[in-house]
């Protein structure tokens, strides 16, 4: 009994814990779902090269509370290393660099747990591989052995794992991830002022009725009353009016709305001290953002198209509720509703009034389509919450990697070479007019130079010349070897020789750190899927290769 | 005793990677700056300066150790707070309530051999331009706004057209959440940071009679709970914004005004949120933007590279949706009222009261001043300080601009005691 009266009084009155006092700043961006996802994590590092931009992304997520990582690195710490690397020191020397960094890097947050290899009973990354519990993603810096690269490749397959590979070099960077498969994104937090969604247009009853209730006298109203009418009542009132006016039609285009503005406008009163209505002037300013038919977005008309190769990933919660909004949308020609009301002048009981229409419908569209996947094989198990979450950022849902999934084995290999080459011809081509469209140049070239030498050890001295690094970009593009911009970046790219510039590695760190984050709190979007960075020009491109 | 100090042109093997960058030139290096023998030692020379050790100074102290500069300073009033932990990787829990300039300077001295760093628990303004002087770069890290534009105003200050050395580069950083924004400001040169001050718009206030009789958000509740309420009732002497206790008091008063009004949401954390404006920050995008100062700081000091500030002087980042940087020029203003000459146009009702000229200042985003005093050609028109002159001026704010005399097209000036080297010029223009 006493459970049931405290979960009916309201909740106790306690301050924030002392995990949610360290994690404040973060917990504002993910939210304790986010926060729980990050420390179920296991993440693996393989580092080789220089070997400071993988130290510098485990930092950016030891920090905010990553469950647990693993470090394997074959190389002992030298002296290079100590005027690169912020988590090696003089007491690491000749040491394992794998060892030495998961001390110090450990030291930063004691929530985590880390372990590095190879150590006396994992030798080789193989046996690790074989021997760990399972990752969450895998992320390896360049350069990188190919059999060791393999033997990644072949693990993210099995697993479905997603695997990031990072180069930095000198002033230049990139990093490439791979997912495993199609990848969607329900908490994408979009931009607060574009997820407005009144249907203005679609109004359902009890809107309608509520509305007409507050205006049916609205020149009768007295001033206070008139000035505190909720904008989305006011154009609800003009647009039946317009409707009336108009055969039935609404405002449509640009001059119809342009129109229905001032009508809106001049329905103000001004024979008052401030000379015109705060509500009126939002309503003015609201009508060509609110009054829009609905439309089906790019990212979920990408999602109800998405042809399904994987049967296991079509019986996925994501999936099943999609096919659900899916079947709500052909039967209604609109999402189920958002629910969310922005903030506008108005007396705070008929705000609340209204939040609360808009608030029903959304739960009530949300029952809809629960009881749409509950009658689909499978749909029985889907969390209630998860419809929810959909139903209000349906709007916004995303799917990363659409075209990447399924395949892989040799066949993914042949077309990502594919891919490359027609990605190149179409970055050059656009390099031809970027100066008429301002636009700025490619960075493909830094990516072709930094792959040239993903395999070239750091002790090789020929490997990085610009010479090799050419021949290299000839075999994988052909032609582009002989472009000013490829020859310039593979002079930057030798001028490295593998070396690392402590800014580049921790900038790159610092962004690879956020993509990681946002794959495994699945919020936010990804970058999908190479990101490139200029440390000359001071900025990034993303290509998807 | 023998010196423990590793040198760059002394110890090779340890700075491999930097040196083949800062000796060498690249493709893209301009040869008439660059002389590539001289650079480690010339870099050992520059005394450099980093404003603030929060999230973006303990990763610029690092970065800029890990760059060959040897001789830093670093200035920050701040002690260290739990919250701190999640991004500021130099603190450690035992560190809470020490000096975070003490503290990371002492960290990132003991972890890069041969570097030597200045801690100054102080605020910047304690500081004149004899100190200022003696640096040849400064690297910001700051969240307040006003902070970046009194040390801007500073170094705009000092220049001296005569003497090349009076001219600091100033390289600023900034972040909320997954995005920021990495600029180069040399002062007199390029725009500086009172040109660009209309890109960081306050957000709008909520009016106070929403506050008082129709709340319909809970950050509503908050701020009346904050505004209002606290000094109707004054629970203590005064308000602590880090008190826990504090903080309690304004969550429950809000949410019981919440509740009277139905309206749900008011938590501890968006109380805390909402009083002490609260910016989300993560230790990646921290990060992101220091290093990319950082990066600049090398390049301004070695000419290795060509830096930000010459032509494109602005990075703008963002991680929300994927990643995206927009990297631009932002233009000089010839009424910036820092590094312009002109006096700039200021639209207003000739009707309104003097007060309400002063109001609008707060709120205006190329303005931003919260406590300005006005004078107009020789008259002083009001004056937040000394008291007796405020007294003397106070019957000017209810007269309108008419009747005190202002004229279409006549030019006043502005003072706020936050950036008191400023007089900001405006040039009236009536409704």
């Amino acid at each position: 009994m006493t459970e049931i009266i405290m979960s009916q009084t309201p909740p106790i009155l306690h301050g924030p814990s002392e995990k949610e006092r360290k994690y404040d700043r973060q917990l504002r961006l993910w939210a304790a779902s986010g926060q729980s996802a990050l420390e179920s994590a296991n993440i693996l590092l393989v580092n080789s090269g220089a070997g400071t931009v993988g130290a510098e992304t485990l930092k950016n997520l030891v920090l905010p509370g990553i469950g647990r990582f693993a470090i394997y690195d074959e190389t002992q710490v030298s002296e290079a290393d100590l005027g690169v690397n912020f988590f090696l020191d003089e007491d690491c020397l000749g040491k394992s660099r794998a060892q030495s960094l998961t001390q110090l890097i450990l030291e930063l947050n004691p929530d985590v747990q880390g372990s590095w290899y190879p150590d006396e009973d994992v030798k080789t990354l193989s046996s690790l591989l074989r021997d760990s519990p399972l990752f969450t993603l895998i992320m390896y810096t360049h350069p990188i052995r190919p059999e060791q690269l393999a033997q990644l490749e072949a693990y993210g397959q099995q697993h479905k794992t997603p695997l990031v590979a990072i180069h930095s070099a000198g002033f230049y960077s990139y990093f490439q991830i791979n997912l495993p498969g199609a990848f969607p994104i329900v908490d994408t937090h979009p931009d607060e002022t574009a997820t407005t969604d009144l249907r203005l247009l679609n109004p359902w009853p009890e809107l309608v009725t509520f509305a007409e209730e507050l205006t049916k006298d609205i020149d009768g109203l007295d001033d206070f009353q008139h000035g505190h009418l909720p904008y989305v009542v006011i154009l609800l009132h003009y647009l039946e009016q317009w409707k009336a006016a108009h055969d039935g039609k609404h405002p449509a285009s640009f001059k119809e709305k342009t129109e229905f503005r001032k009508i809106v406008q001049g329905a103000a009163r001004t024979n008052n001290p401030e000379g015109g209505e705060e509500n009126f002037d939002e309503a003015a300013a609201a009508v060509v953002k609110t009054v829009v038919q609905p439309s089906l977005p790019s990212g979920l008309k990408e999602v109800f198209e998405y042809k399904h190769t994987d049967p296991a990933e079509q019986r996925s919660g994501f999936w099943l509720i999609a096919d659900a909004v899916k079947k709500f949308y052909e039967k209604y020609q609109c999402l189920p509703l958002p629910g969310k009301l922005p903030d506008m002048k108005a007396q705070s009981k008929v705000y609340i009034q209204l939040q609360n229409i808009y608030k029903a419908k959304a739960r009530k569209d949300a029952a809809e389509i629960l009881q749409i996947v509950q009658a689909t094989p499978g749909g029985e198990h889907v969390d209630p919450a998860e419809v929810d979450l959909f139903c209000k950022n349906a709007a916004f849902v995303k799917l990363i990697n659409a075209t990447g999934g399924g395949d892989g084995g040799s066949d993914a290999q042949i077309s990502r070479a594919d891919r490359l080459k027609s990605a190149a011809e179409l970055e050059f081509a656009n390099d031809e007019t970027a100066e008429l469209s301002l636009s700025p140049l490619s960075l493909l070239p830094i990516y072709l130079a930094l792959q040239a030498t993903a395999h070239v050890d750091l002790s090789s001295e020929e490997g990085f010349t610009a010479e090799a690094i050419l021949a290299a970009v000839a075999k994988r593009v052909p032609g582009a070897e002989k472009r000013e911009r490829v020859v310039q970046a593979a002079n930057e790219v030798a001028r490295a020789a593998g070396g690392e510039l402590h800014n580049v590695a921790a900038l790159t760190g610092g962004m690879v750190a956020q993509e990681i984050i946002k794959i495994v709190t699945k919020q936010y979007i990804p970058a999908d899927n190479t990101v490139v960075y200029d440390g000359i020009g001071g900025r990034v491109q993303v290509l998807r290769l | 005793m023998a010196s423990t100090d590793v040198h760059p042109a002394s110890e090779p093997a340890r700075w491999t990677y930097l040196d083949r960058i800062r000796t060498r030139p690249g493709p893209f290096t301009n040869p008439a700056m660059f002389s590539g023998d001289g650079v480690a030692s010339f870099m050992e020379q520059i005394k450099i300066l980093v404003i603030g050790a929060g999230g973006l100074g303990c990763e610029i102290l690092k970065n800029l150790a890990l760059s060959g500069f040897k001789d830093i300073h670093v200035i920050d009033m701040d002690t260290i707070d739990i919250s701190n932990l999640n991004r500021q990787f130099l603190f450690r829990q035992a560190d809470v309530g020490k000096s975070k300039a003490e503290v990371a300077a002492r960290f990132v001295e003991k972890r890069v051999k041969g570097v030597k760093i200045t801690p100054h628990n102080c605020k910047i303004q304690d500081y004149d331009e004899d100190f200022y002087m003696q640096f040849q770069l400064v690297v910001c890290g700051l969240d307040s706004i006003e902070a970046r534009r009194w040390i801007n105003a500073t170094l705009v200050n000092m220049v001296d057209e005569e003497v090349e050395d009076s001219i600091k580069p100033l390289i600023d950083g900034g972040t909320e959440g997954f995005k920021g924004q990495a600029r180069v400001i040399i002062p007199t040169v390029t725009s500086c940071i009172e040109c660009q001050l209309d890109m960081h718009a306050p957000r709008a206030a909520v009016p106070l009679c929403t506050l008082a009789s129709i709340p319909r958000q809970p950050e509503h509740c908050i701020e009346w709970a904050h505004v209002i309420a606290w000094d109707q009732e004054k629970p203590f002497p005064q308000l602590d914004k880090d008190d826990p206790e504090h903080i309690t008091w304004l969550y429950q008063k809000a949410l019981q005004r919440a509740q009277e009004f139905n309206i749900s949401g008011v938590t501890y954390s968006l109380t805390q949120g909402v009083v002490k404006n609260i910016i989300p920050a993560i230790a990646a995008t921290n990060s992101v933007i220091a290093a990319a100062c950082c990066n600049e700081a090398l390049k301004i000091a070695s000419n290795c590279a060509p830096f930000l500030g010459d032509n494109e002087n602005y990075m703008m980042y963002s991680g929300n949706d994927s990643v995206y940087t927009y990297t631009f020029r932002h233009e000089r203003k010839d009424d910036c009222p820092v590094c312009g000459q002109l006096a700039r146009d200021l639209a207003v009702d000739p009707a309104w009261t003097l007060r309400e000229l002063i109001d609008s200042f707060a709120a205006r985003p190329e303005a931003q001043l919260k406590k300005p005093s006005v004078r107009a050609e020789g008259k002083t028109l009001y004056m937040q300080s000394p008291p007796s002159l405020e007294a003397q001026t106070r019957p000017n704010l209810d007269k309108t601009l008419v009747e005190l005399g202002l004229e279409q097209g006549q030019e006043i000036g502005v003072t706020d005691a936050a950036y008191a080297t400023v007089v900001f010029k405006f040039k009236l223009k009536f409704k």
